[in-house]
């Protein structure tokens, strides 16, 4: 973030000047239609801006945003890794990017077999060779598998099943899936070593059991050490276990979900398949399921006849969960991405993500408190922070509002929900040492600070373009929409501006 | 290693002694040990070089709308899209970031999803609009969600038969576990009013139509909205965008909820995704809707600032209570959607959508003036049907040949439409184009 951003920059509304034009249209080419007069509107209160303006307006708010072009953005679960430029390269190709989705088959073969590669790849390294590619991100993954899961009892004539386990530990998605298909929630409790607790889930499994949503590794950045016993409990009682894949990080081209019992996953590619998350999507989350159950996922799927690529719906499908072939420009980055590290180096994803987060979590031992102090994390650990709050009156968010002081993006707090004041921290693979020891050494020194000088951290962050926003007044008034042009004052920085900015 | 890990192998040696292992394997031993090291049947790793080359030659096998007219629409269309939207929305800064949770470092994105929702609102004549849902079909369910939960003893949805069928297929993925009956589309050629005098009642939480509807018509549908409030229920409207440039806003003509497919607003077709759900809806609706919405408020020194807000709605929240399971969604489009409103504006777009009409309606003409075709729309913006001598599909293989790619072939989807294609024309046709897609058609009829 440069000096710039922390300049106060107006709504677009605010820059709108009558009779300033940002585009250039052609003149029409063809006689003139009288326009429906009696259908149109009166008024198009648009904002009207030259171009040059509209460049050095979001070029300014791109400034006041961090990113991981940027450094390290270590949110916990949400896997923020380097995005490789030669993703978008692909993207851009003129049959990629411009061909219109209802084309006849016979003319975009070549996005036809990418996708039909694509589902064979995830196929693979699931283990589970069902694939849709349709849904457009994870969220929509899991309605997917869920609802997959229903047709399956359904199918049966298995009709009384209506509850999902979902562990204390799980992503809130999880849940919320539960109750968009359909179903009651019924929580599992974690153990004293952050797994299941079987002899919860025991006295939780009946027939009524749909299956089990689980993370693995879970959200508190362990391996579920019984993981195969888990799934086994579930199918002992005809429920079936839907794998969460926010988390696939951690194993990818190492360990396969179909060889820990999984019948049912999704994949995040913006996760784990370096699709740059834009500010909160687009992103991909294509579902794996075994062979029994690939009748049932949404379609259309792609497949191959001799040398051609078609759609298809398969036989008993819960239908279409969006429209069109899913977010296909995201499957191209991801099928990219794929191919650029190939069957060799794959496996080197996991293995670095983990030893990184292992090292982080070494070195921030002692200062901070892992949250389960005797197990080797995954690709990601969480850290408890009762004790600052109680010895030093400091809580999560003030450190984390620090982190932001030190020139890095914090990581995920306060969730997992079960580890009370926590910090959730996911460095990826694409750190290197040296950057991991540059986060080491700000996270220690705002221990220190939180001991000797703790109202620095409540007062953080300090040189951002706003400080802390009144989220309260936010919620309770809502304002939601530019409304009218305010007094300059109101919108004007209270502080000296740095030197050099106009 | 690979060339995306930054890592050496000294770097990873002395970070194992860190760590206090002998070995990357100790730090799996957790595993199953016979679901380690699964045989994963990938191809090789390929250079940037020979990946771009093979990424290019599977490119060149599809006919893209740079080297062909094209005039297939049908929910998703080829529009102009200026040099500042690929520009701005792929600057890192915007493009590498995630969900604006820390809002002091992510002011960028939360002030562009603001902006991004006032204009929305301006161009529906809604209240409130949300960050994005994932495509117009989505957010159409979201939408009928809304509608079932607004009410304790309504739990039916009306659908117009003429609303897009891949949406009408995600609202009855969306709501089959739910158990909400969707209903109206049952004969695909009934008028709006007959499926209204069939099923409007007591039990109706919503009636969902589209205006332009997926046959290319629009409508003023002050009436319909009047009777659909009659019965008490909520009118949604699914638009589309780029129409909303010159037709009434539907928030003026008794809309509810707004909903539709953004991607025509700056948005690469891209083989149907990522597009942009859009949901706008009135003030009362808020507190029930789905997804992230940005609020404006002040720091602890007063400045202006944004927000994620009403979060107590959202999954990460509410868990099993919330009003959708939505996390991710379509931020960056919905950005690609601000920087082309932005640049276009109010004179722009106006011009954009008007350039659609006008450019359409002489196809059509063209079109009807052809021996063997009727153009049977009427009140259409830039999308209408045409019944052609043959099938569509045999047509579309000739066109084809033309370096032209032809319309939707609406007897996929309504089967009374038999013969029945549906041409769009946007800004981007010529009249040469229109042109040659007449030399072309009076071919076919040889």
């Amino acid at each position: 973030m440069s000096i710039v951003a922390n300049k106060l920059e107006p709504i677009l509304y605010e820059m709108s000047t009558p009779g300033a034009i940002g585009v250039s249209l052609p003149d029409s080419d063809v006689p003139e239609t009288p326009l429906p007069q009696h259908l149109m509107r009166k008024d198009l209160p648009l904002p009207e801006i030259s171009e040059v303006d509209v460049v050095r307006h979001f070029t300014r708010l791109s400034q006041k945003n961090y990113c991981v072009d940027l450094g390290i953005y270590p949110l916990g679960s949400c896997t923020m890794k380097y995005n490789p430029k030669m993703n978008e390269e692909a993207i851009k190709l003129p049959g990629f990017s411009q061909i219109h989705p209802y084309q006849d088959a016979e003319t975009v073969q070549g996005a036809l077999q990418l996708m039909y590669e694509l589902q064979n790849y995830l196929g693979e390294i699931s283990g589970l060779p069902g694939v849709t590619l349709q849904p457009a991100a994870g969220a929509q993954g899991e309605l997917t598998g869920i609802l997959v899961i229903r047709a399956y009892h359904l199918a049966r004539g298995d009709t009384a099943r209506n509850e999902v386990l979902v562990p204390d530990s799980a992503h809130g998605t999880n849940p919320a899936t539960s109750t968009m298909g359909g179903f009651k929630v019924v929580e599992v409790k974690s153990d004293r070593r952050g797994n299941v607790d079987l002899d919860n889930l025991r006295a939780k499994v009946n027939e009524k059991t749909v299956g089990l949503m689980l993370t693995n590794p879970n959200t508190l950045g362990l391996f579920e050490e019984r993981v195969q016993q888990v799934c086994q409990i579930v199918h002992d009682v005809g429920g079936l276990v839907y794998g969460d894949g926010a988390n696939l990080n951690a194993i990818v081209g190492l360990v396969r979900a179909s060889d820990l019992g999984f019948d049912v996953v999704h994949t995040n590619l913006h996760k784990t398949f370096s699709v740059p998350h834009g500010g909160g999507g687009p992103g991909a989350g294509p579902v794996m399921v075994r062979e029994n159950l690939a009748q049932f996922l949404p379609g259309p799927i792609v497949v191959k006849h001799g040398n051609e690529y078609s759609f298809h719906m398969p036989q008993h499908s819960i239908g279409r969960v969006k429209s069109f072939w899913g977010n296909f420009l995201a499957l191209v980055r991801a099928y990219t991405y794929i191919r650029s590290y190939g069957r060799e180096h794959l496996r080197e994803i996991a293995e670095n993500a983990v030893i990184n987060a292992n090292y982080l979590l070494a070195r921030l031992r002692g200062a901070y408190e892992p949250a389960f102090p005797d197990r080797k994390c995954k690709h990601e650990f969480v850290l408890d922070g009762t004790r600052f709050a109680k010895q030093y009156g400091v809580r999560t968010l003030d450190v984390a509002k620090r982190i932001i002081d030190m020139g890095f993006y914090p990581p995920t707090i306060y969730f997992p929900l079960i580890v009370p004041e926590c910090l959730m921290i996911e460095p990826t693979e694409t750190q290197s040492k040296a950057s991991l020891d540059e986060f080491a050494d700000a996270l220690l020194q705002i221990a220190e600070e939180a001991r000797t000088d703790p109202d620095l951290l409540h007062s953080a962050p300090h040189n951002t373009p706003v400080s802390r926003l009144d989220e309260t007044r936010a919620a309770r008034d809502p304002i939601l929409r530019y409304k009218t042009r305010e007094p300059l004052a109101a919108m004007r920085d209270p502080e000296i501006i740095p030197t050099g900015v106009g | 290693m690979h060339r995306f890990i930054p890592n050496t192998d000294a770097d990873r040696a002395a970070m194992l002694k860190t760590i206090g292992v002998g070995s990357v394997e100790e730090l799996f031993s957790d595993v199953p040990r016979e679901a380690m090291n699964a045989q994963i049947n990938l191809p090789p790793a390929l250079s940037e070089l020979e990946l771009m080359r093979e990424l290019r030659a599977m490119s060149a096998q599809n006919a893209h709308l740079s080297d062909y007219a094209g005039f297939l629409g049908a929910g998703a269309y080829n529009h102009f899209i200026p040099a500042t939207v690929p520009h701005l929305i792929f600057r890192a800064e915007f493009f590498t970031a995630y969900t604006p949770y820390q809002p002091e470092i992510s002011q960028g994105t939360l002030q562009t999803i603001f902006e991004y929702q006032s204009m929305i609102c301006d161009l529906t004549g809604m209240d409130a609009a949300n960050a994005s849902h994932y495509d117009g079909a989505t957010a159409t369910a979201e939408a009928a969600i809304l509608a079932v939960n607004s009410f304790r003893d309504r739990e039916k949805i009306i659908v117009a038969p003429t609303l897009h069928p891949e949406y009408r297929a995600t609202l009855r993925t969306y709501l089959e576990g739910q158990g909400i009956p969707i209903v109206g589309d049952e004969d695909l050629s009934a008028p709006l009013e007959a499926v209204l005098a069939k099923h409007l009642d007591a039990k109706t939480a919503g009636v969902i139509v589209a205006n332009p509807d997926f046959l290319g018509e629009v409508r003023d549908l002050r009436a319909v909205a009047d009777r659909v409030h009659a019965a008490g229920a909520l009118f949604i409207v699914s638009a589309y965008p780029i129409a909303l440039g010159m037709y009434e806003a539907p928030g003026n003509y008794g809309a509810d909820v707004v909903v539709g497919e953004g991607q025509s607003l700056g948005n690469a077709i891209g083989f149907g995704g990522p597009y942009l759900g859009i949901f706008a809806c009135k003030e009362k609706h808020i507190r029930r809707s789905a997804g992230r919405l940005v609020g404006q408020t002040v720091d602890t020194q007063g400045r202006r600032g944004f927000v994620l807000t009403l979060q107590a709605r959202e999954q990460h929240i509410r868990r099993e209570k919330a009003t959708s399971n939505i996390c991710t969604n379509e931020a960056l489009n919905a950005l690609a959607a601000c920087v082309y409103l932005a640049t276009m504006g109010k004179q722009g777009l106006r011009q954009v959508a008007e350039l659609c009409y006008q450019k359409a309606h002489q196809a059509a003409r063209e079109i009807a003036a052809l021996p063997g075709y009727r153009v049977t729309s009427n009140e259409f913006f830039n999308e209408f049907v045409v019944e052609c001598p043959r099938a569509v599909a045999d047509i579309n293989q000739i066109l084809h040949e033309h370096k032209i790619i032809g319309g939707y072939d609406l007897s996929k989807d309504y089967p009374h439409l038999k013969n029945s294609m549906l041409v769009a024309v946007t800004e981007m046709n010529t009249h040469a184009q229109i042109d040659a897609l007449m030399d072309a058609l009076n071919e076919v009829k040889r």
